[in-house]
């Protein structure tokens, strides 16, 4: 019979899934206690500089949660998935922007400095309202979303699916790419949008708005992985996984496979952009780099290494990829790309599933995500 | 439109008139024509190439005729409408390769087949009700896979992955069941049980069966359409078929 099934029930369900949520909410609370409350000689002091570091990876893992939402559960391989990350990012660090006022070089309180760079006289339409605060935290979800919404319709009703959809999306993330680097798109050009002040009144590089940043994006994660598996434990995302094993199957029983796919194509897309808000104001930068077609296939890697199609592997794998990632560019700078094809070839041969798919340590209970 | 068809087309469930396809050149199927009547049960045979396959694809949306009418349950015109919409009006179809969701056990599979709503939201928020579940159960019990309801469906054998799309199909509660060589790859025992399952199910349904095994054919007992380049050829008893001069030329006698 049907067991019953409540809200805890679902989200610990898998030991995996247990082990997360139980290390994020530590982390939230420990970290920044521990970087705020300790002594700087201690034994367990964690510097500032890696508390920023670590809220870094957490809003990495948050965007490799949202690639393996649509890749693991429904068979939508997104290369693009960087464009909606930028978005999001976009969006915080035009708020952060319209907080410097008149501490720019220029002493403008109307506009930002490279605008004033540009000649520009005038505010675009399109800045005004991301001085709120509020305008900004919607924008941060709905642009990427509209952005997956309207791309994903296309794409989705006319069928466009496997490879054929990968090579669109890096297209999207490349047409974005180039159209960001453009001074007179109003975004800073190749530059982007830095020299970040204040969040809500708190001085950014302050210890305590650092602190801040890392819990919430713990607590992001957190979030993100529970709303992630309750969709996917639904009948929502048993059709996911239906559509994604045997898609004019899953048509002929009735379901519309593009209405399926384009809701969750717009949740990923919009905790893709929830991420992008955490990174930008820890890194102090945001720039059409985030647009390159490379960093999407990054995203990718991450998930293949950590096991596609359990979430907590996701995550697992942004933060074990990116702390190599930082290793290897300060032990080796010239290695690092050579490291992370090899990374990736070695888990393709070595473990098809990857990490949690792999050890048998995450192998309690069964494993939706994976055929056997 | 065909005035003379009319007072029959009432009580078919399925009609097909006048319906061409071409694929590059290729007629497919060419000025095709035959009816159903509801409860039936209907064998289709033809040799390779007939048109069978794409007959069922014109039926269920996956292909659209270049002319003709396919009518369904006497009133509804099934050329304009797509897979998913045709599935929800109640037309099942079983493929030819077995098709079950592999990564997913057998009672879910039957589940996900379950007739009801099928709108993104609604399944979000789905439970199962114990009506529900007992159907799943009658199901279970009607394909012979009650025992191997918490296995994956990719464990399952050939044969067993056959009849538990034929439960997805009956999940659905459709009034047309098309299915496609049921008995492809499965066992002389096998083959018998299948015919038995099909016999029971067709009355309640219609059920259209495309099949090439004549042992099988004849375990229906029912009327046989023969296709041929796309057209039919001849429609009556199988023994009637057997002997039919034009049936043997064309695909029986070689």
């Amino acid at each position: 019979m049907a067991p019953k099934r409540n809200f805890l029930s679902i989200v610990l369900a898998e030991t995996g899934g247990r082990v997360l949520l139980g290390l994020l909410l530590a982390a939230a609370i420990l970290v920044p206690a521990s970087n705020l409350l300790l002594p700087e000689g201690s034994f367990l002091h964690v510097p500032t500089y890696i508390v920023t570091l670590m809220g870094k990876y957490l809003a990495f893992a948050l965007l490799a949660l949202s690639v393996d939402l649509i890749w693991g559960y429904a068979g939508i391989l997104s290369l693009g998935h960087g464009a909606f990350f930028a978005l999001g990012g976009y969006a915080m660090g035009m708020y952060l922007m319209r907080q410097i006022g008149d501490r720019g070089v220029y002493g403008n309180a109307e506009l930002p400095d490279f605008m004033v760079f540009l000649n520009w006289t005038e505010l675009p339409w399109y800045w005004h309202g991301f001085d709120a605060f509020p305008f900004a935290l919607v924008m941060v979800v709905a642009v990427p979303g509209a952005l997956a919404l309207v791309f994903g319709w296309f794409a989705f009703r006319s069928r466009v699916t496997g490879v054929y959809l990968s090579i669109i999306t890096q297209a999207m993330t490349y047409a974005l790419l180039l159209a960001f680097f453009r001074n007179d798109m109003g975004f800073g050009g190749n530059n982007g949008l830095t020299d970040f002040k204040e969040i809500l009144g708190f001085n950014i590089q302050a210890q305590n708005t650092r602190a801040v940043l890392f819990s919430l994006s713990a607590l992001a994660v957190a979030g993100g992985y529970i709303m992630c598996k309750l969709i996917v434990s639904s009948r929502l995302g048993r059709v996911l996984i239906a559509i994604r094993d045997a898609e004019s199957r899953t048509r002929f029983l009735g379901y519309r496979a593009e209405y399926y796919k384009l809701f969750v194509f717009v949740v990923s897309a919009m905790l893709a952009g929830i991420a992008g808000a955490l990174y930008v104001p820890q890194v102090g930068i945001i720039n059409p780099s985030e647009f390159a077609p490379a960093v999407s296939i990054e995203i990718v890697i991450w998930v293949a290494i950590g096991g596609r199609g359990s979430l907590y592997g996701a995550v697992l794998g942004a933060i074990l990829v990116n702390y190599a990632k930082t290793y290897l560019t300060g032990a080796m700078p010239d290695a690092w790309l050579f490291a992370l094809g090899a990374l990736f070839i070695a888990s393709t041969i070595f473990l098809p599933k990857g990490i949690v798919g792999t050890l048998p340590a995450f192998g309690t209970g069964k494993r939706r995500g994976q055929k056997s | 439109m065909n005035l003379h068809a009319s007072p029959s087309r009432r009580d078919t469930i399925l009609y097909l008139d006048g319906v061409s396809v071409s694929f590059d050149g290729f007629k497919a199927l060419n000025n095709l024509s035959f009816y159903v009547e509801v409860g039936e049960l209907r064998a289709i045979i033809g040799p390779n190439g007939a048109g069978k396959t794409t007959m069922m694809d014109v039926v269920t949306g996956k292909t659209r005729p270049d002319s003709g009418d396919v009518i369904f349950n006497g009133g509804t015109d099934l050329t304009k409408l797509d897979e998913a919409h045709i599935a929800n009006l109640g037309i099942g179809r079983k493929f030819q390769k077995p098709t079950v969701f592999e990564s997913q056990s057998v009672f879910e599979n039957l589940e996900l087949a379950l007739a009801g709503n099928r709108r993104v939201f609604q399944s979000l928020f789905f439970t199962l009700t114990s009506v529900q579940a007992q159907r799943i159960d009658e199901v279970l019990e009607t394909i012979r896979l009650t025992g191997d309801r918490a296995k994956q469906a990719g464990d399952l054998s050939h044969g067993q992955k056959q009849w538990l799309e034929i439960g997805m199909l009956l999940m659905q509660e459709p009034d047309l069941l098309l299915v496609d060589e049921p008995a492809a790859g499965m066992t002389d025992a096998e083959t018998m049980q299948t015919a038995e399952m099909l016999k029971r199910i067709a009355g309640d349904h219609s059920v259209i069966v495309v099949e090439h095994d004549m042992s099988f054919i004849r375990a229906l007992g029912c009327r046989v359409t023969v296709l041929n380049e796309g057209s039919v050829l001849a429609e009556g008893s199988l023994d009637a078929m057997q002997a039919d001069e034009r049936v043997i030329e064309s695909y029986l006698g070689r």
